[in-house]
């Protein structure tokens, strides 16, 4: 991807240097202080592992057509499901959003010509492909069979798989989160441009400040959670092993405690381009602004203390499951807030159907149904029900798929042309986002009801009555599947041949728009004033130019 | 019309599984609770959705220069969409706790009946001394407790048809009760991910009349009871050198101990359960009661699980503490 990049010789609408000519040569890449290119090292790394992951998915969903399993062992079957949950989890739900748009726009955003710490940005990446070398060497030399989620005594002791190399993988791959957050904490905090106050700030950088707040509070405990994994495993020591006085439940509560809140870090970026995108195509002032941005850090703070609900039917006490609960509930408020206030942000506006558009409309939909389904498992009588079968893997693809990485895309198409300078085809891309949208919801919604039918989740046999349900679930895969590939094309397409994308392709507002695209290795060729609040369409839309 | 009804006998041919059997007292209370949350789940994402199209038509742009007119942050809409949620979890909360905390405590009057979880069956045995593997016959109408442990993993004991799943953990006893109100066959599934072959750890429940369990009970080969084959253990391993009544008081008699709760040398009171009569054999020092010696050797790698839970029903047997106060 990146070597595609650089030969962009064509100069963009407003010739001149910017950061993708400003040298060029692999060298250049790779030792880049400028956080627009360690975004696009980033961009071109967790697209690689997305397709991995993505692989492993579509060959699960192939497997499960037959009750029997059509394709693989069930040995193999298991090996799937983990690299699917550990890759795209680790190494490209929790990194694809901060460390993309997150890295390529904070600064541009807040009108600074770098983050904080552009060295500490560029260890960072180097940190992620370490971690991601040891999970994909894990995954080559035989793969693993643990889930993404290491549950001992089965990792510990028992896996005859490479857990030590993904685990090492997943802690080394935590630093790079530590340090993003770090440097976005204090580049929100020091680098912001004349004027830019709190309250002006784009909700996108509300959102990845709240990101980064669990980045480096929580990626610690994960870091030493699975180290500890590591060392029960090498050395034997009773950590988890309740043969020699460990606690397999200590486990699990030290890898939710970082989980849950992870779960948050995949869906807050997700919220903040979701505000971005409404904005800019309903040329609107955000409905609520302050209520908008202090939902983001009411998530952030409540998502720490809500890790007990996946531990419902473990034997956790009844009192302690009241508390979960009643924290779970409660962490649904700010997110339906959100919803609300993107919904009210529509009225009286100027609507325009762009393929960003489409995908945050896309995602309001889907995050819906996934906050609403989340009711279901924070419901302790349901859940125990619901606990462990398709139901969880339904609700958490609609919050992940619909949520996530519906917004990642939407985010993509929508700084793509500052990105790279090339607009890409609308067509193509709105009938991408249909196909998407279609596929997902063929995918998961039979999945709600494969749950609630009883079907356990990483099952690789199943009983014959499940099959129907399966074979819809597989379909949708499939399509789903097709829906990722033709952006993958035409977006490297566009890279080269796209038409020259001009300063401000929506007539969007922010200080990103204000600049070159693709934007000067500097950013802006003199700081800009900030004089007015985020969205402030009023005073005619805009013009594209 | 004819294609309309084709349409339809095929979903009906389909047959399609939109839930499981409603087989136990507490399956009908949950399928309440999960229609009011599909209704909320409904009305929410159809407003959304509704809300959504009616402004992406009514607002849609008309010309690229209009600008459109300002629209005021309103408190009492943020409230409102605040509070209105606030309210509905709530409901939910109390719903959904009550049914919780009236399903988690077995009645006094269940049969118990012990499961043993390994990679990668399920190993039950009745109080009356029968053993099954991943099958589990039970009466209708009698409420049931399982009493679980693992040997290896974590593993999920979770019967879909009674909703009801627990986490069956090594080292430790879960417990969870059913009082089936159906007769017939339903599955027994393994929920929590335990390596290669976890999608076999499955197996059946037989619900059965009363008259067809009497005669299953009695049909299969005659064993001892749990109990006895406990007491055969407890004179095996000279149990009762110290803990009888005539070896001179080296060690807590066991009748009645059941229940009842200790003071431990380390000072904290400890209800006799399960758990301790473990741990007492286990590691015998952790928890001492009264003024003993520590004199006890461990049986650490003597004592499987399945000896360990006929011990504790030998020692369940000897009399808990609520029957021996009553006398």
């Amino acid at each position: 991807m990146s070597t595609a990049i650089a030969d962009l010789h064509e100069p963009p609408a407003e010739s001149g240097v910017n950061y993708l000519n400003a040298n060029y040569g692999i060298k250049s890449w790779l030792l880049t202080l400028d956080h627009k290119r360690i975004a696009l090292l980033y961009l071109g790394s967790i697209t690689i592992m997305f397709i991995v992951g993505g692989v492993a998915a579509v060959l699960m969903r192939l497997h499960l057509v037959e009750p029997q399993g059509a394709l693989f062992e069930p040995e193999t079957y298991n090996k799937l499901f983990s690299t699917h949950g550990i890759i795209m989890v680790f190494f490209f739900l929790v990194p694809s959003i901060p460390a993309t748009l997150g890295n390529f726009l904070i600064p541009l955003m807040i009108g600074a010509r770098d983050v904080a710490f552009p060295k500490l940005n560029l260890l960072s990446w180097y940190v992620f492909i370490t971690g991601a070398c040891f999970a994909l060497y894990a995954t080559l030399s035989g793969g693993v069979d643990t889930g993404w989620t290491f549950y001992p005594p089965y990792s510990s002791l028992y896996s005859h798989t490479n857990v030590v190399a993904v685990a090492l993988g997943v802690f080394i791959a935590g630093f790079s989160s530590i340090l993003t957050g770090l440097n976005f904490i204090v580049t929100i905090h020091k680098m912001r441009a004349p004027g830019m106050t709190w309250f002006r700030l784009p909700l996108f950088i509300w959102a990845m400040y709240a990101t980064s707040l669990i980045f480096v509070l929580g990626t610690p405990v994960i870091a030493i959670t699975v180290f500890l994994l590591g060392l029960e495993r090498i050395l034997h020591v009773g950590i988890f092993d309740p043969s020699v006085g460990g606690d397999p439940l200590l486990f699990q509560h030290l890898f939710w405690f970082y989980s849950h809140p992870a779960v948050y870090i995949m869906i807050l970026p997700g919220m903040g381009v979701v505000s971005e995108l409404v904005t800019a195509f309903s040329r609107k002032k955000i409905f609520g602004y302050s209520f908008v941005a202090f939902s983001s850090l009411s998530i952030a703070v409540i998502s720490f203390v809500v890790w007990g609900h996946h531990m419902f039917v473990t034997g956790q006490s009844i009192y302690a499951g009241l508390v979960f609960s009643v924290l779970s509930f409660l962490v649904a408020i700010p997110s339906a807030v959100k919803v609300f206030n993107w919904t009210a942000t529509l009225y009286k506006g100027s609507i325009s159907y762009e393929a960003p558009m489409l995908y945050a409309l896309g995602f309001i939909g889907l995050f819906t149904i996934g906050g609403l389904t989340g009711l279901f498992l924070a419901s302790l009588a349901t859940d125990v029900h619901l606990n462990g079968t398709y139901f969880i893997v339904a609700h958490f693809h609609y919050v992940m798929v619909g949520g996530a990485v519906m917004a990642f895309m939407g985010g993509i198409h929508f700084w793509w042309p500052k990105i790279t300078g090339r607009l890409y085809p609308d067509y193509w891309a709105r009938i991408a986002a249909a196909i998407v949208f279609v596929g997902f919801n063929l995918t998961f919604f039979p999945q709600f009801i494969l749950g609630y039918a009883g079907m356990p989740r990483r099952y690789a046999i199943y009983p014959a009555e499940f099959q129907v349900l399966n074979v819809m679930s597989s379909a949708g895969a499939s399509i789903l599947g097709v829906g990722y590939l033709i952006p993958l094309i035409y977006l490297t397409w566009s890279m080269r041949y796209g038409k020259p994308a001009g300063r401000n392709p929506w007539g969007a507002k922010g200080l990103e728009w204000t600049t070159l695209s693709p934007p000067p290795t500097e950013n802006f060729e003199e700081i800009p004033i900030v004089t007015e609040d985020a969205y402030e369409y009023l005073v005619a839309g805009g013009p594209r130019v | 019309m004819g294609f309309l009804q084709f349409g339809l006998n095929s979903l009906a041919a389909m047959e399609i599984p939109m839930q499981p059997p409603v087989a136990s007292s507490i399956a009908e209370g949950v399928d309440q609770l999960y229609l009011l949350l599909t209704g909320i789940t409904l009305f929410f994402s159809v407003l959304i959705f509704s809300i959504i199209f009616y402004f992406m038509i009514k607002y849609r742009r008309r010309s690229e220069t209009e600008v459109p007119p300002e629209v005021h942050s309103s408190l009492f809409l943020e409230l409102a969409w605040t509070i209105i949620p606030s309210l509905i979890c709530v409901v939910l909360f109390v719903w959904s706790s009550s049914l919780y905390i009236r399903n988690a405590r077995p009645p006094a009057s269940s049969t118990e009946i012990f499961v043993i979880g390994k990679q990668w069956m399920w190993h039950l045995q009745h109080p009356e001394g029968p053993r099954e593997i991943n099958e589990l016959h039970v009466p209708i109408g009698v409420p049931v407790k399982l009493t679980m442990t693992s040997q290896d993993v974590i593993h999920d004991f979770y019967i879909p048809a009674f909703r009801i799943k627990k986490d069956v953990l090594p080292g430790r006893y879960s417990s969870i009760w059913f009082q089936p109100t159906q007769t017939g066959t339903f599955h027994i599934f393994c929920a929590q991910y335990c390596g290669t072959n976890h999608s076999q750890m499955i197996g059946w429940v037989y619900v059965m009349t009363p008259t067809d369990y009497a005669a299953w009970l009695a049909g299969g080969e005659k064993t001892e009871s749990m109990a006895q084959q406990g007491e055969r253990l407890y004179s095996q391993f000279g149990c009762g050198t110290c803990h009888s009544a005539e070896s001179g008081g080296r060690a807590p008699s066991l009748v009645g101990l059941y229940g009842k709760p200790e003071k431990t040398q380390s000072g904290e009171t400890r209800v006799v359960d399960e758990a301790l009569i473990r741990q007492a054999i286990l590691v015998p020092n952790s928890v001492r009661i009264g003024n003993y010696e520590p004199i006890m050797p461990t049986y650490q790698g003597q004592i499987d699980e399945e000896q360990m839970l006929q011990l504790i029903a030998y020692v369940k047997s000897l009399g808990s503490a609520e029957r021996t106060n009553g006398q």
